[in-house]
């Protein structure tokens, strides 16, 4: 299949790839996806005491596209509250990347790993959880 | 300089040798007659090719050239053997036997039967790939009329022992059908020896042109087949529409190649492999599917554990080759000849398969080597499951969420 320019270029150079230090402050993880699908995201975010995601690592397990939204997201969130992280949604990563509609899924899975690092952050920082990353165990495909 | 990208595709299709493509030229140009034109030289000339052609498909193959019927390719023969078997010995019974590892052609034939009323069991073969001997001989059944194994299976290279599978068959009344479209050249088939009843060829697999290929019927002892086409009765009424000349030209010219050079070709393309395989197999995580020994020389199916595979082709962009992860539909759903081995979805998501041939050459091997070590070291680094099997952490026992 062919790529857009953009997903290419995150592909070939990707943005923030990489892990936090374990004893990092104000790290929190979000990974989703399942290696019997084909995609395995993790999202990390370092949240500064003003509660704005002063930076932001990925690791991902996936096709071009998968790759791609990843690196996007680590940019994008960048600078934003928590609250602010939460309003990307997946159609703003695909129309971003030009996501042909077979790889839709890339930018949802995208957007649910935002969702699971923030209810990780919240989780681990006595905050209210509102916001549950995804449910289930098996890979419904 | 190498040339870029670098062919490592040869099961998908060959490029017709250049002997080939000289040869066939004139059928379109000055011999271009029909050959079932009777009456005048432009017919009688067509003809005589046709049947040349047919000759030399039957000598690579050990079959008689009246057993030979031209066909559009492989598909249309695993159509025409199995259908038409089916339909026309629909009274003997209702019973097929197939291996889920067949190519689509027989699969899909198969689930269409079934919307017609037949009963298909699919074979579940070894993790090896393999059929087991035992098991075919259980899902035999009294009203079983016809049992169809492939020779060489398109995705992992795996030879079934189809001499030891014709004689029961035989033994036991049930019709054996081959789907030999990537053996030809590659191993020697014998149907003067082979209980086999019907066997279909592909020329575009063998460095002959796409569009022709042809079915085995054997005639002693004879197997009848209820026509799919019909019209004006070519090919014994088996097959009707005009003879593709030239097409044809081509696939016997491909299949006398074959047979004259196969041994020389098939150690030197071996000897590639090899290198090929003792290059990768220096990467962690490297697993190959599919048995190693009964094998085709030509295959490498391999699968780089944490990796997914269309990231893998992505970043292999110098390389045209196969992967085993259908990624790019919609469904996700990694090969089903890997699924069929039992292997694990992560592994068969992260599956290439290198087929090489005659045109491969040493340099390039080398250099499909030193690409792979690099890209998967990098999408290795980027992998969160790598991460976690360098941690020691099961990747069985973790939960993952749905999606």
């Amino acid at each position: 299949m062919s790529y857009s320019t953009k997903v290419l270029d995150h592909y070939e150079n990707p943005r923030n790839v990489g892990t936090f230090g374990k004893d990092d402050e104000g790290v929190a993880t979000g990974m989703v996806g399942a290696p019997a699908c084909g995609d395995v995201m993790k999202l990390q975010i370092k949240v500064n005491k003003d509660g704005v995601i002063e930076d932001a690592k990925f690791k991902t397990y996936g096709c071009g596209s998968a790759i791609a939204s990843s690196s996007l997201v680590t940019e994008w969130v960048k600078g934003k509250t928590l609250d602010e992280a939460l309003s990307i949604k997946n159609t703003q990563i695909a129309e971003e990347l030009a996501l042909p509609p077979v790889k839709i899924h890339c930018s949802v899975l995208a957007e649910d790993a935002i969702k699971a690092a923030v209810a990780d952050y919240k989780a681990k920082h006595g905050a209210m959880v509102e916001t549950a990353a995804c449910k289930g165990s098996d890979c419904s495909n | 300089m190498i040339k870029q990208p670098i062919y490592l595709d040869y099961s998908a299709t060959t490029p017709v040798d250049p002997r080939v493509a000289e040869k066939m030229i004139p059928y379109l140009t000055e011999k271009f007659g029909n050959p079932a034109s009777r009456s005048h030289e432009f017919g009688w000339e067509a003809e005589r090719a046709v049947e040349e052609a047919r000759e030399q498909v039957a000598a690579l193959v050990g079959a008689d050239p009246k057993e030979i019927i031209w066909t559009s390719g492989a598909t249309e023969s695993n159509n025409l053997a199995i259908k038409g078997a089916a339909h026309f010995y629909k009274s003997k019974g209702k019973h097929l036997v197939t291996v889920m590892t067949e190519h689509k052609a027989v699969l899909d034939t198969m689930r269409h039967l079934e919307s017609e009323g037949y009963e298909v069991t699919y074979l579940m073969p070894e993790s090896n790939g393999l059929v087991d001997m035992e098991k075919f001989k259980a899902a035999l059944r009294p009203d079983t009329l016809l049992a169809s194994v492939m020779l060489v299976n398109n995705e992992i290279g795996v030879i079934q022992d189809v001499a030891a599978l014709g004689e029961v068959c035989r033994a036991r009344g049930v019709l054996f059908h081959v789907d030999a479209a990537q053996a030809t050249g590659k191993v020697t088939i014998d149907l003067a020896k082979l209980k086999v009843d019907l066997m279909s060829f592909s020329a575009h697999k063998t460095y002959g042109p796409k569009g022709i290929g042809a079915l085995y019927v054997q005639r002693k002892p004879r197997v009848r087949l209820e026509a799919q086409m019909h019209g004006g009765g070519h090919e014994r009424g088996l097959r009707s529409g005009t003879l593709a000349t030239h097409q044809i030209v081509g696939m016997g010219e491909a299949f006398r190649v074959a047979r004259e050079e196969m041994a020389v070709e098939n150690e030197r393309v071996r000897t590639l492999r090899d290198r090929l395989y003792q290059g990768l197999s220096q990467i962690e995580e490297t697993h190959v599917n599919g048995d190693m020994e009964q094998r085709v020389p030509h295959n490498l199916n391999i699968s780089f554990n944490f990796v997914e595979g269309e990231s893998l082709i992505m970043a292999i962009r110098e390389l045209a080759v196969s992967s085993g992860s259908a990624c790019t539909s919609a469904s996700l759903e990694p090969s089903y000849v890997l699924r069929a081995l039992g292997r694990s979805d992560e592994l068969a998501h992260s599956s290439i398969r290198f087929t090489i041939g005659r045109f491969t050459t040493e340099e390039e091997i080398d250099f499909a080597i030193d690409l792979l070590k690099a890209k998967i070291g990098r999408l290795r680094e980027m992998s969160p499951l790598w991460d976690m099997f360098k941690e020691g952490v099961d990747l069985n026992t973790v939960k993952w969420a749905a999606h």
